[in-house]
């Protein structure tokens, strides 16, 4: 098959959304969108608020349902799987097995402790309470999360506390392809040298990873290549970023004006 | 019925209709109808045509306005009513190939005996106000056929703790319980014969949030630790973004829309959907 050898094949995606509830109207969230990614590669990518940037992330996880084009995901296990029409049995086991998802806001289960938020990923892989719980610590030690909050409900964090703890929920699960939306957005400069620090080494353990990312600074120490996605016209080339020409998208946003 | 690995039940075209009919009950209602009452013949189309697979271990969610017809679904599958038509097959049941609606009612007394649990919303549903704690979930033992009374001491204590019911309270009488503990011992009943598919309707309404957060909290932990698959009714997103993987959307007797619970709620496709995401508070 054409592409053997890449994780994950975006082919022409594109997203519509048709907004009954304001008579039909048609919002464009991206647009014939393509590019490859191989094992162990990160792909930034950028462009100015309302462009499509999480609309494509969301479109490979499958919270958004595509509108057209394809999403091959080349499994560990070789299978090749097209998440924009795939069952929803098979998106749910990649899921919880091989693809992971980090967000902008934490949403957990009220009255959860952070260090169960964590093992909860492991129990549902089968492993024990207590050592789900050692590795979940781990983790939140990684993360630089205070001792004195791993027994407490994150939804009492401050933002850049809940932001870690939903990168770590993420990593924990070992993930073979990580989509990132903003993961550093709100943190000071501190922590965001630990989450630069932690997202290097799992560059390095071969995890491939696709980022969201306004700090070119932060992005620019991590990913490979970019793609710049631009509202209404092609996009240029930004500065002194690797740049794929070749994958520039072209991603139009209309209606903004009237939201 | 085609068997796919899996699925621990499969539901395929129920019906159930409240009155006489007439040849086009179904098709004058409906999302597009804006009613589930036939014009016709003012038959009530509860649930129209319905299909669906459980699959092992998976949390379903079931959303949609009262009279939606979320709750006549749970109560066909219980057997409680009977549908007008459609087909039911338990994988554990017949290999999974017999229509269990068709069965006589020893057959389907067995399904519900040693296959299935259910929790209404109204716990006194469930369970009897004047049967102790530990009876009401021994009691659901002895249907499944365990008369150990050793055995079925043991087991209610244990699911009794599971489920966070003081064990001093276990010979008290559920009618001088509070609403959140009626609620938890109507669970620990509907886990005592360890069905594979468990049926919950708007477990947590009525709740006040304390308790509803650890009965949610209890459901989970369930699911993960006994891997019985949930079929979850409820009207609130909330509980249904919180629990279930999948989600199907109904609206006038019919689903109207089936997908990942995420995209259900972050990407509604149909247009009763959309209005019922945009709603949440």
């Amino acid at each position: 098959m054409e592409n053997r050898g890449n994780v994950l094949s975006v082919k022409e995606l594109s997203k519509y959304f048709i907004l009954h509830i304001l008579g039909g109207k048609v919002i464009t969230g991206c647009e014939e969108i393509g590019f490859d990614l191989k094992q162990g590669e990160f792909l930034g990518l950028t462009g100015p608020s309302g462009a499509g940037k999480s609309t494509v992330l969301k479109c490979i996880y499958r919270t958004y349902l595509p509108t057209s084009g394809q999403v091959i995901y080349s499994g560990e296990d070789g299978r090749q799987t097209d998440l924009a029409c795939s069952p929803e049995r098979e998106v749910i086991m990649l899921r919880r097995r091989e693809i992971g998802y980090v967000s902008q806001f934490l949403k957990v289960m009220p009255r959860v402790p952070a260090v169960d938020v964590l093992a909860w990923e492991l129990r549902q892989k089968g492993w024990e309470m207590e050592s789900a719980r050692q590795r979940a610590r781990e983790y939140l030690q990684i993360m630089d999360i205070n001792q004195a909050l791993w027994d407490a409900y994150p939804s009492t964090f401050s933002g850049g506390e809940q932001q870690r703890i939903n990168l770590a929920r993420a990593l924990i699960a070992g993930p073979r392809l990580l989509l990132l939306d903003e993961p550093t957005a709100s943190l000071d400069a501190v922590t965001k040298q630990v989450v630069v620090r932690v997202l290097r080494d799992l560059k390095a353990d071969g995890t491939t990873m696709i980022g969201i990312f306004h700090d070119l600074d932060v992005m620019g120490r991590l990913v490979d290549r970019v793609i710049n996605l631009k509202a209404g016209s092609e996009a240029a080339a930004p500065g002194s970023l690797p740049e794929d020409t070749r994958l520039a998208c072209q991603v139009r946003r209309v209606g903004r004006d009237n939201q | 019925m085609a068997k796919h690995g899996g699925a621990v039940l499969e539901v395929r075209g129920l019906t159930r209709i409240y009155g006489t009919g007439c040849p086009d009950c179904l098709e004058l209602t409906g999302p597009d109808a804006g009613t589930n009452i036939c014009p016709n013949c003012h038959t009530i189309v509860a649930c129209n045509n319905i299909s669906f697979d459980l699959e092992q271990g998976e949390i379903l969610g079931i959303v949609g306005e009262s009279g939606s017809g979320k709750s006549t679904l749970l109560r066909c599958i219980y057997f409680d009513e009977e549908p007008t038509s459609g087909e039911c097959c338990f994988a554990a049941f017949g290999n999974g190939r017999e229509n269990a609606f068709a069965q006589t009612g020893q057959a389907r007394r067995y399904i519900r005996n040693h296959l299935l649990g259910i929790v209404y919303q109204n716990p006194l549903m469930g369970i009897k106000p004047h049967f102790t704690a530990g009876g009401n979930v021994a009691e659901k033992l002895l249907t499944a056929d365990v008369y150990n009374v050793a055995l079925i001491r043991q087991r209610a204590a244990a699911l009794l703790q599971r489920t966070e019911v003081p064990l001093a309270r276990m010979d008290d009488f559920p009618a001088n319980f509070s609403g959140g503990m009626q609620q938890r011992v109507q669970i620990a009943k509907a886990l005592a014969n360890n069905p594979p598919v468990l049926l919950l309707d708007e477990v947590s309404t009525g709740l006040d949030v304390s308790v509803q957060a650890r009965v949610l909290d209890l459901i989970k932990e369930i699911q993960r630790d006994l891997g019985i698959a949930m079929i979850i009714v409820s009207h609130d997103l909330g509980v249904i973004r919180l629990l279930a993987d999948r989600t199907g959307v109904m609206q006038h007797g019919r689903v109207i829309e089936f997908g990942l619970t995420d995209q259900i709620l972050e990407d509604p496709q149909h247009r009763y959907t959309q209005l019922l995401v945009h709603s949440m508070l």
